[in-house]
């Protein structure tokens, strides 16, 4: 069918995911001419490995945006499930499955309190978010002094290391929990909203959650899972974090929720609700992680590297807004 | 539910003082006054107690003025604090480079050009702001998000997140000084409050700011040069974390690259606990200066009680929440 792939060619073509594409392929070139430390499997993983903490969060994110909400909680969720999961896990013992437990249902508790007040209290997502970070946060403060945990469980701090192989002299590479976790989130987002039912209500209710109530969807429960999926991301990338940093800091992460929501609308995802692609948060991370890695491959003092991540934000989101103009205004003309 | 004697009594109140912001938020002040004054006794009301509150208030409320100025017109501006930090690196970096060892014209001279140049950066910023969100369409979440990092990239590469300190008298009197016993910073918050609270309710600008929060396009079909009221918007709020930057660098007697990031989301908080939409259209400058008081007198309670400022921060939430519910909660009771 070679029609019906030009087709759906050429649609690709005009979408956000290609420019993004096209521009993290451009970086990407000139990077590896410019260092060849850039295109080696040693930087690859390593990339992987440090942006898999604000991938998998990502991910949550994009399915509440798309959904027409926002949560920006989740770093003082993801703050709340490590500690409890790991001081729980030094106090009393416990294995990789018991750890994950915990944290996946301490961050899908906390993300129903969100969606259980943004429901049944009609109170808008925002307000909710903002409220529950310093609720959350400053419980977690108050009650652990901010005391930092640095002896962790021997297993934990291991991690995981399969699929080892050899990859020129004595340098052997293998998935971590990091990169396994990342690739796990990555996939069963990408199957719950392109290949289920409730992913595509979830779209739907983003687009207009009216229409989306009057087809008798359940909103409640689709909420409720929204911010459960977004909590139960916090904590999967809460465990992810605390094993590559090989502590756990309860201060440190509150103050990045911004950096997630950069790479998730840099992907394309509306704030409006009912747009957005896993394809397109991944890319958005991607040039996120390529950029900052450049600079850091280049020479560029660490300092300055805010400044071009900076720019490239602004420039991205006008480009895209005035091509989206461009095309309305066409669309509108004769 | 309806026959409980407290629904009729909600009821019977609700009718006298009417269901703005203000019947919910003075009735809560009063009870968390009468609250604290009983655990903590005269203490409370010295005038020690007072004047600490004085100072600490203005930094959040010009900040949260500059937050107010974007939430009404149905926007967001999430490059306050950086602009302020930005501004008072500026100023900070003007004033211990240029200044000369004795007083004099020169002395004086320097002073106002680093408070002018100050003043540019953040019209700037501010313009970059408007023009981007007015002109190009940006979603002013996603624009000030930008402005916000570059910012903060141009701050940290120029002083490597060093500190700049030691200003001359009059700025440092500016964040510490009292005149008749009413901080100068009070003051600088009054001077900010009173002048927006008049453009926005007494003025066409002000009314066209209401109008492009409830509905832009329907305000622009009006015949309302929307973007321009944009612009102005932004370069005013811009100016508004400006005049934070010089309240701050006065207090503290020095500027950062980092200064107040934890204010940035506190700046939503009151201004929506003050009653001021998320969304745009609605909300006055006086209901945002009694929330900031409700704010100020819990984190001063609590910390002549000896508790964890991050109790505070646990506390500020819940009552974000609590006031929020109020309307919904409200509308059940009422039936």
């Amino acid at each position: 069918m070679p029609e019906s792939f030009i087709a759906s060619f050429s649609r690709f073509r005009r979408s956000h995911e290609f420019w993004l594409l096209i521009v993290i392929l451009v970086l990407c070139a000139s990077l590896s001419l410019a260092n060849a430390q850039f295109l080696t499997m040693q930087n690859l993983f390593d990339l992987l490995t440090s942006y898999a903490f604000v991938g998998i969060l990502a991910l949550g994110l994009l399915v509440v945006l798309i959904a027409g909400g926002i949560d920006i909680s989740f770093t003082a969720t993801a703050s709340v499930a490590q500690y409890v999961a790991l001081a729980v896990a030094n106090a009393y013992g416990a294995n990789w499955i018991s750890v994950c437990a915990m944290a996946i249902g301490i961050g899908g508790a906390l993300g129903a309190v969100n969606a259980i007040l943004i429901q049944k209290l009609r109170i808008p997502s925002i307000i909710v978010s903002i409220a529950t970070l310093n609720v959350f946060y400053g419980l977690l403060i108050f009650f652990t002094a901010g005391k930092y945990i640095y002896s962790l469980p021997d297993w934990f701090a291991t991690g995981i290391f399969w699929f080892e192989f050899e990859w020129g002299k004595d340098s052997s590479y293998g998935v971590n929990l990091q990169i396994f976790a990342l690739a796990v989130c990555f996939l069963i987002t990408w199957l719950v909203l392109n290949r289920t039912n409730i992913g595509r209500q979830i779209y739907a209710m983003g687009g207009n959650a009216d229409a989306a109530r009057r087809l008798g969807f359940h909103i409640f429960g689709l909420n409720m899972l929204v911010y459960c999926y977004m909590g139960v991301m916090a904590g999967v990338a809460s465990l992810v974090q605390a094993q590559l940093a090989q502590s756990v800091a309860p201060t440190v992460l509150v103050g990045k929720e911004l950096d997630v929501v950069a790479a998730v609308v840099l992907g394309g995802a509306s704030l409006m609700g009912g747009v957005g692609t896993v394809l397109g948060t991944f890319l958005g991370l991607a040039l996120l992680a390529v950029l900052q890695n450049g600079l850091i491959l280049l020479g560029v003092s660490s300092y300055w590297s805010p400044l071009f991540v900076g720019f490239v934000i602004l420039i991205s989101v006008s480009v895209t807004a005035w091509s989206q103009r461009e095309r309305r205004t066409k669309r509108a003309g004769p | 539910m309806n026959k409980s004697p407290l629904a009729a009594l909600l009821r019977r109140m609700s009718r006298r003082v009417g269901s703005g912001t203000v019947a919910t938020l003075a009735p809560l002040l009063l009870a968390l006054w009468a609250g604290f004054a009983i655990v903590i006794g005269d203490r409370f009301f010295s005038i020690d107690t007072l004047q600490s509150m004085a100072f600490q208030m203005p930094e959040l409320g010009i900040l949260s003025l500059a937050m107010m100025l974007a939430l009404l017109s149905g926007g967001l501006n999430l490059s306050i604090i950086a602009t302020a930090n930005l501004t008072g690196l500026t100023i900070a970096f003007l004033l211990t480079r240029y200044i000369p060892g004795t007083d004099g014209i020169a002395w004086v001279g320097v002073q106002v050009v680093a408070l002018v140049a100050g003043f540019a950066v953040a019209a700037l910023i501010g313009l970059i702001n408007g023009f981007v969100i007015a002109y190009l369409r940006v979603s002013p979440i996603l624009a000030t998000l930008g402005t916000m990092t570059l910012c903060k990239g141009l701050a940290i590469g120029l002083t490597h997140g060093n500190v700049i300190s030691g200003f001359p008298a009059p700025i440092v009197f500016i964040g510490n000084g009292t005149v008749w016993g009413v901080p100068v910073a009070l003051i600088v918050l009054a001077l900010c409050a009173l002048p927006v609270a008049t453009l926005l309710n007494a003025t066409p600008f002000g009314a066209k700011v209401y109008m492009i929060g409830s509905n832009e396009k329907a305000t622009r079909y009006s015949g309302v040069d929307t973007r321009a009221v944009l612009l102005k918007l932004y370069v005013l709020s811009s100016l508004l974390a400006g005049v934070a930057a010089v309240v701050m660098l006065a207090r503290f007697n020095s500027a950062n690259a980092a200064y107040g990031e934890s204010y940035l989301l506190v700046t939503i908080l009151a201004a929506v606990l003050g009653g001021v939409d998320p969304f745009g259209g609605f909300g006055k400058v006086g209901g945002l200066i009694l929330a900031l008081i409700i704010l100020q007198v819990i984190s001063s309670a609590f910390n002549l009680l000896n508790l964890s400022q991050f109790l505070t921060l646990a506390i500020w939430g819940g009552i974000l929440i609590a006031v929020a519910a109020v309307p919904y909660l409200r509308g059940k009771f009422a039936r």
